[in-house]
């Protein structure tokens, strides 16, 4: 994803300053990728690069690392992040419908982040509230026992806490004209 | 020896200190609010706020405190009031209305409200306690005794209950006394493979090398397991305990915990609980003024399923990626740094201060000879109890699912059992008295594992689930071994063949040689386990495997190529239009009669227009092999 203005100034003097608060070590340099991620929301690839060059180790190991971890990104996230939960106790109550409902209001598919940089959907593997099945994660905030219709409300609430006027969609029927075009 | 009763000085001091402490607050009422992810999910902020400005407004002198999950998860949100004069009362389901109502009622007058009660914590004349529920009578809280029952913001409350007074004993004698009675209790490890403790800790120590290591595995990454998320965010300072007097019997000085990133308010809680323990001098160098000195830090673990592997850990912890080595040397003897290095899980540790203070005796005399002590499991799926339960090994899965967490709601039909995540296997009905321990499990076909158990009924199609959870391990997989790699892929994609009803004779066979062929060729448990899912579904399963090939059918109606969705005209009442409304793609419409029906060619089978249909019409249904009956397309066009 291309860089939006000002965004490469942000992500050199990050770097530099996570790499100044700590030990440059080899063996630091899972906690050095979380709190970069922390900071910028992902790990760009000139963020991978500068670590790289901060602890002296090649640039594809941070990649392997960076790719070889969940946890980490390549794409910015969303304004608003929405993880679902796949994990058995959703999965078995229809998770994945759930998924699926969010991908076609987000006019995206799972792991993308909106043009407009609005919104990101991920999958995660488990966020240990299988009691309350199926769950999504909306912004940090759990939601539990979350269908498709939920799912519309969920939309509609992120959509209006956007300053997209609600009388813009019409709730419900819209196909998802989520994204804005600029 | 005088200096030996040093320890036992300085812990009687502290104790009495956090004893007085915390009597002083149970003079007044309290609120205990369950905050631990579960109930925080279930909306226990709100209800806390409720409290506070019911509690505010009435000008009473009441203290609010958050406190972890007591296992009653179905339940939440969950609190917990303790008025002197009265039982403590559990109280579940709350909300804004019925926070108003016990503030009201019981708070500032003196109706417990016991209609809207779930159980007392103490035995009392008026109300009964959970242990008089049948799922008291088979449940054994060992690890889980505390948990959701104190404050974890505060390591006086841990003290006040004798906690680390274990420490304290085991610093008054000799390091070895420690690891005999862990040896003697004969503690098997929690992870799963369930290694004796003793045995691994007893190696360490032998270790000549001065720079050693203690790890607590919290990397649980099991989709359906919550256990150990919750006693770190519970019970804190159980695990810390358990950790250092691990060190103290081995000679570590330095530890970590290795927590999933996932896990932000585990990594919160125990941060926090390190910092108290340091400043107690309970962590940290002369621990309770003693020569012994331990620290402990956390490491983010970055959610990958194989680092729960301890070799595949213990790369991870030194920036590489995580994959596993072959052992051995084992962790014991070439660890984190090259260094010896016990690794446990969460549980393991926490049983440790028990034991010390219990006695190995004690610990013995829960569960059976070769498996003692309890078995934590963290029940869902289609029962209605979900929740965590502790209860002793031994016990049936039948007791489990049908005592313990009160059988299947009504109207659903058993089917199987899924135990220990993408490891494990699904067990049906007739594999249901089989005693939960390490040994019987695995005859079995299914494995302990981390102890996610998941029940399934009749609405769940066992090709899916052996799909999904192999879905799972392939991604998981670290793509060291081939037939990992690539074996799990190709067993993915006859799988996935499979729900969608492609396939032959020779697939079936053609899947379970692949199974037993990746279970041999791999090198970490992963691997190894990763065809269990597939292998005891299609042994106790087989029909429908071959339902979905030879007929084109799922019978549990779940595999979407395999299904499709149909409006029955004489139920629809053609004056509703909310099937209308709740499809997304606008593939419902209004026939010239009147009545609904839909576009197939429209339709993804998001299951929402069966859901809104009102219960008193039920029209819409869901149709495997997927034809259309004749009426429809009679009349459609």
């Amino acid at each position: 994803m291309s860089l939006i203005e000002g965004e490469k100034e942000h992500i050199l003097a990050c770097v530099k300053e996570v790499l100044g608060e700590n030990t440059k070590t080899r063996e630091n340099l899972i906690p050095l990728l979380q709190q970069v991620q922390h900071k910028l929301g992902y790990l760009p690839s000139l963020a991978m690069e500068k670590i790289a060059e901060g602890v002296n180790v090649p640039t594809v190991d941070i990649y392997g690392l960076a790719t070889f971890y969940n946890q980490f990104r390549m794409n910015p996230p969303g304004k608003h992040q929405v993880k679902v939960c796949l994990g058995t106790a959703c999965y078995m109550v229809g998770g994945d419908i759930t998924l699926e409902s969010f991908e076609r209001r987000m006019e995206i598919k799972e792991g993308e982040t909106s043009p407009d940089r609005l919104f990101s959907l991920e999958r995660v593997a488990c966020v240990g509230c299988c009691t309350l099945a199926p769950v999504v994660v909306v912004d940090d905030k759990v939601e539990g026992k979350v269908t498709p219709t939920r799912v519309d409300g969920i939309m509609l609430a992120l959509n209006e806490e956007n300053g997209k006027a609600a009388a813009e969609q019409k709730p419900d029927q819209s196909e998802g004209d989520d994204n804005g075009h600029s | 020896m005088v200096t030996a009763n040093k320890p036992q000085d300085n812990y009687k001091k502290m104790f009495e200190q956090a004893r007085e402490q915390v009597q002083s607050r149970q003079e007044k009422s309290r609120v205990l609010i369950g905050t631990a992810s579960c109930g925080l999910a279930a909306g226990a902020e709100q209800v806390k706020e409720s409290f506070c400005r019911e509690i505010e407004s009435r000008g009473l002198d009441v203290e609010i405190i958050e406190v972890g999950c007591i296992g009653h998860c179905y339940a939440e949100p969950l609190a917990i009031i303790d008025k002197p004069g009265f039982p403590p009362v559990c109280y579940g389901y709350l909300d804004e209305g019925l926070v108003h109502r016990l503030v009201e009622d019981f708070i500032a007058g003196d109706d417990p409200s016991y209609e809207y009660a779930l159980a007392a914590l103490e035995r009392n004349d008026e109300f009964p306690t959970f242990e008089d529920f049948p799922r008291g009578v088979y449940e054994k809280k060992v690890i889980l005794e505390n948990c959701g029952l104190t404050d974890f913001s505060k390591i006086e409350s841990y003290i006040a209950r004798e906690g680390y007074s274990a420490l304290a004993k085991a610093l008054s004698e000799e390091p070895k006394q420690v690891l005999e009675e862990v040896k003697a209790a004969r503690l098997r490890g929690r992870g799963g493979a369930g290694f004796p403790a003793g045995t691994k800790w007893e190696a360490c120590m032998n270790s000549s090398d001065d720079e050693k290591y203690v790890i607590c595995n919290a990397d649980e990454g099991d989709p359906g397991a919550f256990m150990d998320r919750s006693i770190l965010e519970s019970d804190p300072h159980l695990v810390l305990e358990g950790m250092i007097l691990c060190a103290y019997a081995v000679g570590a000085r330095q530890g970590y915990l290795y927590i999933r990133a996932e896990y932000p308010r585990a990594v919160e809680h125990i941060q926090k609980a390190i910092e108290e323990a340091r400043k107690k001098q309970l962590l940290g160098s002369s621990i309770l003024g003693t020569g012994f000195s331990f620290d402990l830090q956390v490491f983010q673990g970055s959610g990958a399923f194989i680092c729960g592997e301890a070799t595949a850990l213990v790369n991870s912890m030194e920036g590489k990626m995580g994959m596993p080595e072959s052992r051995p040397p084992r962790l014991v003897e070439h660890g984190f740094r090259g260094k010896p290095t016990v690794l446990n899980n969460v549980k393991t540790f926490a049983y440790v201060p028990l034991i010390v203070n219990r006695g190995a005796k004690w610990f013995k005399g829960i569960g059976t000879p070769d498996s003692p002590g309890t078995a934590v499991f963290s029940l869902v799926g289609k029962i209605n109890n979900t929740g965590l339960v502790e209860v002793p090994m031994g016990t049936t899965l039948r007791q489990l699912i049908e005592e313990v967490g009160d059988g299947l709601p009504e109207g659903r039909e058993f089917k199987a059992v899924q135990i220990g995540g993408p490891s494990g296997g699904c067990l049906p009905e007739s594999a249901l008295d089989v005693p939960i321990d390490f040994d019987s499990l695995h005859e079995a076909g299914a494995i302990m594992g981390s102890g996610g158990l998941v029940v399934m009924d009749q609405d769940d199609c066992m090709v899916a689930v052996a799909r999904y959870f192999l879905e799972f391990t392939q991604h998981e997989s670290c793509g060291k071994c081939t037939f990992c790699r690539l074996g799990t892929k190709h067993m993915l994609d006859i799988l996935t063949g499979i729900t969608r009803g492609q396939g032959d004779d020779q697939t079936l066979q053609l899947l379970k040689e692949l199974s037993e062929d990746v279970r041999d060729g791999s090198l970490c448990n992963l691997g190894c386990t990763a065809p269990n899912p597939v292998l005891t579904t299609l042994k106790y399963f087989h029909d429908e495997y071959k339902a979905h090939i030879e007929e084109g059918r799922c019978p549990a109606l779940v595999c979407r190529d395999l299904i499709l969705y149909y409006i029955e005209p004489p139920k629809c009442s053609k004056l509703c239009n909310v099937c209308v409304g709740s499809c997304p793609t606008e593939a419902i419409y209004t026939r010239d009669d009147g009545l609904k029906a839909i576009d197939q060619d429209k339709c993804v089978k998001c299951d929402n227009c069966r859901k809104a249909c009102p219960p008193e019409y039920n029209a819409v249904i869901k149709l495997s092999p997927p034809v259309l009956p004749a009426e429809k397309e009679r009349k459609a066009k």
